[in-house]
């Protein structure tokens, strides 16, 4: 029992610091700072025993009481603890790293300004983090996936009045949102494998397990697969790599635990985690041995070739990350956690010691240059060496494929809508929805093709609406009822498919619609002071509104169904009632969803975030 | 500076890099004046064009201005007294209205940017987010340092000759046009016709490229320096910045290519209303001249004391007893050396101290033994013949796993990785803990190893690289003589005379050069400081000295030594060559430094937070030097923030003046000097030297995210030359927010004793020292020798000022008084 509870003092602990920051004066950096360093530091303390004590008991898998948040029917959203040696191998260096960085922070963003939001966000982190390593199932990892997303969006544009950390913390947001459908799909297709949320510890059940997934040989696949795309997202591996120096905007030290060791070895963790759902996938494997190969070829010569001091080492620790990948994959799991923890520790380091390298290397080569240097690469024909070193030099263009490949074609159907104002939409598509809703009601009567088909085409146009609100440059509360309308076409949507009770209507509605309205009445309230607000470029208005922006920040994620809102547990409910045969349905709907998310974000960074309109006060230039 | 001879394009690059912020590679960091290309205007003029053209911000906010006045900080009567000077005798109780609580609008939209910003407009093309990624890595990648273990296949032509070879030598391209491939490949595709093909127009050229490179001013400044300067480079490669242009708009060709094919059409075509040109005359508002008085009046305000004290201290003059001297000290005229002169004389009265730049008027070459490159070791703009050289260095270079090539490769990666990665937590846990000296440190002390050997005795025969290897016995004589003279000792030696120079500790600290001695080129002072004290007790020199009627006695030893301004230590060279008794007069000496030094670092620790200045004094010190060593402290020491005056004249005058660490100190006795010969000389290195630190002191504090290099927190070293914010920005220069934030940007003010017309007559020598006080870069005050009045020289005549402060306090130095404020103290007469 002690060891349970131990779980929830870790994570309870973070959590506490960081309600508790909320209400100490920015200018007291001491108080702020002593708090975070009892969190941090009785974390690692009990992190410590809580180890000792896992290993004299036998190093058993520790397995605390589901909790139960809400039931309706068969579906029951529970959250589940547990703590194996995976865990515990992440809870120690993740909490020595996160004191080691708490401390070192404490001086070194003295006089900063966002002091306290620094410190507020690495314990939000912190506790996101450690719930993900202590997660009993996949509902409760991804309260702690979307809890290290946005912390670490925040983190990335901490230096939120210059221009590169917010379109990068942008950057970074969307492609962990790709990952965030991998898992929204792994969870909805193993909650149908089983007919019911499960839980990781029911997954040692080897028998049953293989049976179910021998009979679902596709379901298995796709699970798998799902599960893949999440971790090579969130560990950087090819394509997605680019994010990874990207993210390093903020301060070195928060650059260095989070980018530098815990963002990016979270992947790996839902790998080794979910390895039941793919052990015995041969070709599973073989793809996450391909991928860990394809990622520490091109990462390596990235590494190489790189003139910026974060950026090569952001690029050799990705290279270490494939090689984990395989190692994992070919199942040396312990070999993969040493590996792991190394890595952590020595790429944190590096990233701190960074700005030394003027200095060190200015006298290594002081003492000891030479005119030429021959490289492994010598030995290439010139013709293939070149063509390596350009590619390598533009970061095999991974960055502006995503731009090229994902974005454009979004934002090229987004622009397509462009006839849609405000009031057009009015005019059109709240009929349309009426019109819906009337059918819905009356739905008995209708065909079984008809019946098939409609879902779609409401999904189809939540995604149009999502899509318009992403490209819109001009008129901010459009984009923002797009993204509630939106929710509101893919709930019609599925309500076609299976009877939904008004319980589980309320449960998703409600947290939409407190945050639509908060949201609303924000960016309202802020058009009344400032008159125009634009989407065109950003604004900037923290700097002026810094209490709107918190707000507005808190309404967006109420809107994106992050948990703070019966909306999140809503979103599982919805696509628990997504047959495991609609696949188009449940594409359209997760893809909703990813696009939500960053719609919301995008609004937010360009109404509040990067360099302010108002110029008599410094104004950062938008290289920088 | 702009060669008038070249037209067209060529001319307007020229101009172009002349407003481009001129700062060299980290490891020649120096300051200098940021706006230097507005300083052939007056100041005020100078920099509100800047505002207007730039849109930098230039002035401090209104309402730090009206809080200062709040506070007192600014005093009502200075105040007054510049609206007096500045408006007409109806309007003043308008503008003393506005100023103090009237509405001011934002600044006016800068002009630059307004062109290139039609792409946006008319083509909805964001030309900024699709050049400047490449761009920037290919320019980096090239000019690359040592970061990089894969280096740029680099052509001998030059830049743009590389990438022409890389290009043509590849399967793959950075160019998606064919177009622009076909531009580049072809050798014989000038600028202009690439600009023919944008603009379409040669009008717009000029304010075009202005747009171009000033969205990313620390690139296209960093190019232009090296091409200037190629031996800032250790591993050289030649730029052009006609090539950088040239690559620009090759890639702004290729975007517009390759969203559009080549359909485009030039700039001139759609672009119906010019904007305003970029140096059309400005127009005069009244929001210029609020600031302007509230400037001045924040400078006077602080001014106006320092004036008094001075009148105060000159007529109370306190001469110290000759006869009886302990020893003499020479320091640099460093405003962070000012404060200890005044704790070593406090500690010991008997003792003389002197002021003069750091490079004691000595300009050589140094190269430590297996060094593989020589360093310049005297200020920049000055171009040494001579090399002197290090022999017999003991100290060993340790080495940094966490620095090695190895760490990315392949088994190399893994197997480092894997190990080092474990003693990772432990190297950073200890220097949480404990933080020591180690090889990631720039340490003052491994410039020169002080149990080495310098070889700096020469027949001035034996040539090195173009250098002569060591000092004639005549150069020696006269670089002596001229040190001596410029500061006013030629009789009177005490039996020992230090010769401190200085340098700095720091840990992960990319601006480290900007931390030692500025007259050193941003290198610690030590072999100047000991190859000074070497000459001085060289029998030969003495005895030519002796000739020329300095009559050094035979017991007087020169000692050299390097003072540690970060960590508050000292060391001396060559002490084992002292006599026993001289080195029984030093060892007591050495007591008395220490002791200083405790106090020094005392009075330091009161702008730290993280120091609690009340704790003893040895606790204090302690405490400084740790900080000095510990990765986690950005602030290893404040360098010269809170910089505000400079003042060149006897000691005797300011010795009993307290002046709390703001000062200049360069010694120089009006009385040997009739003419202002060496007044010139000091000068003509003050102005600029002085001025350009303090220059860029107040433009990095008053706009640090354009003219300073923000906070130094998210830093990224890009190839051992700069630093960006991230991975993907342009090079930031000026200084990061920790160095400027306590600084108060005020202009410098230069007190100078001596006669008015002899200082006019100094000071109009050279052209260039005449700007800076006839446009105001720098105030300029003489405290007249004769009569005992202060001149301030206005509209290039002097006129007499009288303070408004009448009397200042006298108190006297107690520790207590250190621990009362972490602000800046207002000069006062210190109590003996």
């Amino acid at each position: 029992m002690m060891m349970e509870n131990s779980i929830l003092f870790l994570l309870g602990i973070p959590l506490i610091g960081f309600v508790l920051t909320y209400f100490i004066p920015k200018t007291k950096e001491y108080t702020i700072a002593t708090i975070v360093k009892l969190v941090a530091g009785s974390n690692f303390v009990i992190a410590l025993f809580f180890s000792i004590n896992w290993l004299i008991a036998g190093s058993k898998t520790i397995h605390l009481k589901q909790l139960t948040v809400l039931k309706s029917g068969t579906y029951n959203f529970y959250l589940d603890f547990m703590a194996d040696r995976l865990s515990i191998v992440y809870l120690l260096f993740g909490t020595l790293l996160i004191l080691l960085i708490a401390i070192f922070s404490q001086r070194y963003l003295h006089r900063e300004e966002g002091y306290k939001r620094f410190f507020s966000i690495f314990q939000f982190f912190a506790f996101g983090y450690l719930l993900i390593l202590f997660s009993g199932n996949f509902e409760t990892m991804f309260i702690g996936w979307e809890i290290l997303g946005i912390s670490s969006f925040l983190l990335i544009a901490f230096y939120r009045t210059r221009y590169l950390p917010v379109k990068n913390a942008v950057k970074v947001f969307s492609i962990y949102r790709i990952g965030d459908v991998g898992l929204i799909l792994a969870m909805w297709l193993s909650h149908h494998l089983w007919g019911h949320n499960i839980a990781f510890s029911e997954l040692s059940n080897v028998k049953s397990l293989h049976a179910v997934l021998v009979n679902h040989s596709t379901e298995a696949f796709l699970i798998g697969g799902f599960i893949m795309l999440t971790a090579s997202v969130k560990s950087a591996l090819f394509p997605f790599s680019s994010w990874l120096p990207r993210a390093m905007e903020g301060p070195t030290p928060s650059t260095a635990i989070f980018y530098g060791s815990l963002s990016v070895h979270i992947g790996a963790f839902l790998l080794i985690r979910t390895t039941s759902y793919w052990e015995d996938q041969i070709f599973v494997r073989l793809m996450i041995v391909a991928i860990g190969l394809i990622t520490l070829i091109f990462a390596n010569f990235s590494a190489r070739v790189q003139s910026s001091i974060k950026s090569q080492i952001g690029y050799a620790s990705i290279a270490q990350i494939g090689i984990i990948f395989i190692e994992i994959a070919a199942g040396f799991e312990t070999i993969a956690l040493i590996h792991i923890t190394a890595n952590a520790f020595y790429r944190t380091y590096q990233l701190l010691i960074s700005p030394s390298s003027v200095t060190y290397k200015i006298r290594e080569q002081f003492y000891h240059y030479e005119q030429k240097h021959q490289t492994m690469e010598a030995s290439l024909p010139t013709k293939v060496a070149n063509t390596f070193y350009s590619l390598a030099v533009r970061e095999w263009n991974l960055d502006s494929n995503m731009y090229r490949y994902l974005w454009i074609p979004l934002k090229k159907i987004g622009v397509a809508l462009h006839f849609l104002s405000i009031r057009r939409i009015a005019y059109v598509i709240v009929p349309f929805f009426t019109l819906g809703l009337i059918l819905l009601a009356t739905h008995a009567h209708l065909p079984k093709w008809v019946l098939q088909f409609v879902p779609i085409v409401f999904a189809f146009i939540g995604l149009l609406m999502v899509l318009k609100s992403f490209t819109e440059r001009r008129n901010v509360m459009t984009s923002w009822f797009l993204v509630i309308f939106n929710q509101a076409f893919v709930v019609l949507a599925i309500a076609y498919n299976e009877h939904l009770s008004l319980f589980e209507l309320i449960t998703f509605s409600s947290g939409t619609l407190v945050a639509g309205v908060i949201g609303f009445s924000c960016l309202w309230r802020l058009k009344k002071i400032e008159k125009n607000v634009s989407m065109d470029q950003f604004q900037g208005h923290v700097y002026e509104h810094p209490k709107i922006t918190l707000v507005f920040l808190i309404a967006c994620l109420g809107v994106a169904g992050f948990p703070i809102t019966p909306t999140f547990i809503g979103e599982d409910l919805l696509f628990s009632h997504i047959g495991e045969e609609q696949f188009i349905l449940a594409g359209l709907a997760a893809l909703s969803f990813v696009i939500d998310g960053i719609a919301l974000i995008r609004i937010y960074s360009r109404i509040f975030l990067g360099p302010h309109v108002k110029n008599y006060h410094e104004v950062a230039k938008r290289s920088s | 500076m702009i060669d008038s001879s070249k037209t067209g394009i060529p001319a307007i690059l020229e101009n172009l890099k002349h407003y481009l912020p001129s700062q060299a590679p980290l490891k020649d960091f120096i300051h200098h004046n940021t706006l230097h290309a507005f300083q052939h205007d007056s100041f005020h003029e100078g920099i509100t064009k800047a505002n207007e053209i730039f849109g930098y911000k230039v002035y401090l906010e209104i309402d730090e201005y009206r809080q200062a006045y709040a506070t007192g900080k600014i005093s009502p009567a200075v105040l007054t007294h510049i609206i007096n000077e500045n408006v007409a005798e109806d309007q003043r109780s308008f503008y003393n209205d506005l100023l103090i609580h009237g509405n001011i609008s934002s600044s006016p939209m800068k002009r630059i940017g307004t062109v290139r910003a039609n792409w946006k407009k008319t083509y909805k093309v964001d030309m900024d987010s699709r050049v400047h990624p490449s761009l920037f890595r290919l320019i980096s990648s090239y000019i690359d340092q040592g970061i990089s273990t894969w280096n740029f296949p680099v052509h001998e032509n030059g830049f743009l000759a590389s990438i022409r070879s890389l290009e043509e030598n590849s399967y793959s391209s950075f160019f998606q046009s064919k177009r622009a491939k076909q531009l580049l490949k072809d050798p014989s595709t000038t600028l202009e016709q690439l600009l023919h093909l944008l603009l379409g127009d040669e009008d717009l050229v000029e304010h075009y490229l202005f747009d171009q490179q000033f969205a990313h001013p620390g690139w296209s400044g960093m190019v232009a320096v090296l091409e200037e300067n190629p031996s800032h480079l250790l591993n050289l490669k030649s730029v052009s910045f006609t090539d950088f242009v040239f690559l620009e708009c090759l890639f702004e060709i290729d975007v517009l290519d390759d969203v559009f094919g080549e359909k485009w059409e030039p700039m001139s075509t759609f672009l119906s209303k010019l904007p305003t040109p970029l140096f059309a005359p400005l127009k005069q508002t009244q929001e210029q001249l609020v600031f302007k008085i509230w400037q001045e009046a924040y400078e006077w305000s602080y001014y106006d004391s320092v004036c008094s004290s001075l009148l105060q201290s000159v007529h109370t003059e306190k001469k110290i007893n000759l006869e009886n001297l302990s020893f003499q000290a020479f320091f640099c005229m460093d405003d962070r050396e000012c404060s200890i002169r005044r704790h070593i004389e406090a500690v010991n009265p008997h003792c003389e101290t002197f002021g003069t730049p750091g490079h004691f008027n000595l300009e050589f070459f140094y190269q430590p033994e297996g060094g593989k490159f020589h360093t310049k070791c005297c200020p920049v703009p000055a171009q040494p013949f001579v090399l002197i050289k290090e022999v017999q260095n003991n100290i060993k270079k340790k080495k940094d796993f966490h620095f090695s090539e190895r760490n990315q490769g392949l088994f190399g990666g893994v197997i480092m990785t894997t190990i080092a990665g474990w003693i990772s937590p432990f190297r950073l846990a200890l220097n949480i803990i404990r933080p020591t000296i180690s090889p990631l440190t720039s340490s003052s002390m491994k410039h020169m190893d002080p149990h080495s050997k310098l070889v700096f005795e020469g027949d001035g025969l034996q040539i090195e690289n173009g250098l002569q290897l060591g000092f004639t016995i005549e150069q020696m004589t006269d670089r002596l003589e001229g040190l001596l003279k410029s500061v006013g000792l030629t009789s009177h030696f005490a039996s020992i005379i230090y010769m401190i120079g200085h340098g700095s500790t720091s840990v992960n600290n990319t601006h480290y050069a900007g931390y030692d001695c500025g007259a050193c080129s941003g290198r610690p002072g030590s072999v100047n400081a000991r190859l000074i004290a070497l000459i001085g007790n060289h029998p030969e020199v003495r005895k030519r000295l002796r000739e020329r009627g300095i009559d050094i006695p035979f017991s007087t030893r020169f000692i050299g030594a390097l003072h540690d301004t970060s960590r508050d230590e000292i060391t001396y060279f060559d002490t084992d060559q002292l006599a026993v008794s001289t080195l029984k007069l030093h060892e007591s000496y050495e007591k008395d430094f220490l002791a200083a030094f405790d106090y020094n670092s005392k009075e330091r620790s009161r702008r730290f937070m993280s120091i609690q200045t009340k704790d003893q004094l040895a606790s204090v010190h302690s405490k400084v030097k740790r900080r000095t060593v510990s990765l986690f402290e950005p602030r290893p020491e404040l360098n010269h923030a809170t910089n505000a005056l400079a003042i060149v004249g006897r000691r005797a005058i300011t010795r009993s003046v307290f002046l709390d660490r703001r000062s200049f100190l360069n010694s120089y006795d009006y009385r040997i000097d009739p003419n202002g010969d060496f007044l010139a000389g000091i000068l003509n290195a003050v102005a600029p030297v002085a001025g350009g630190i303090n220059l860029e002191y107040y433009f990095s504090r008053v706009d640090n995210q354009q003219l300073g290099a923000g906070s130094k927190l998210p830093h990224n070293v890009v190839g051992l030359i700069g630093v960006t914010n991230g991975i993907e920005g342009d090079l930031r220069t000026g200084l990061p927010y920790q160095m400027i934030e306590v600084h108060d940007p005020i202009r410098l003010l230069i007190l100078v004793e001596h006669d008015p017309a002899v200082v006019f007559s100094a000071i109009s020598r050279n052209p260039a020292t005449f700007n800076w006080f006839k446009e105001k870069w720098v105030h300029l005050i003489v405290i007249n020798s004769s009569d005992n009045q202060l001149y301030r020289f206005e509209n290039e005549a002097f006129e007499i000022y009288q303070p408004h402060v009448k009397l200042v306090q006298e108190k006297s130095i107690t520790e207590e008084l250190f621990e009362m404020t972490s602000e800046n103290i207002s000069p006062f007469i210190i109590e003996s």
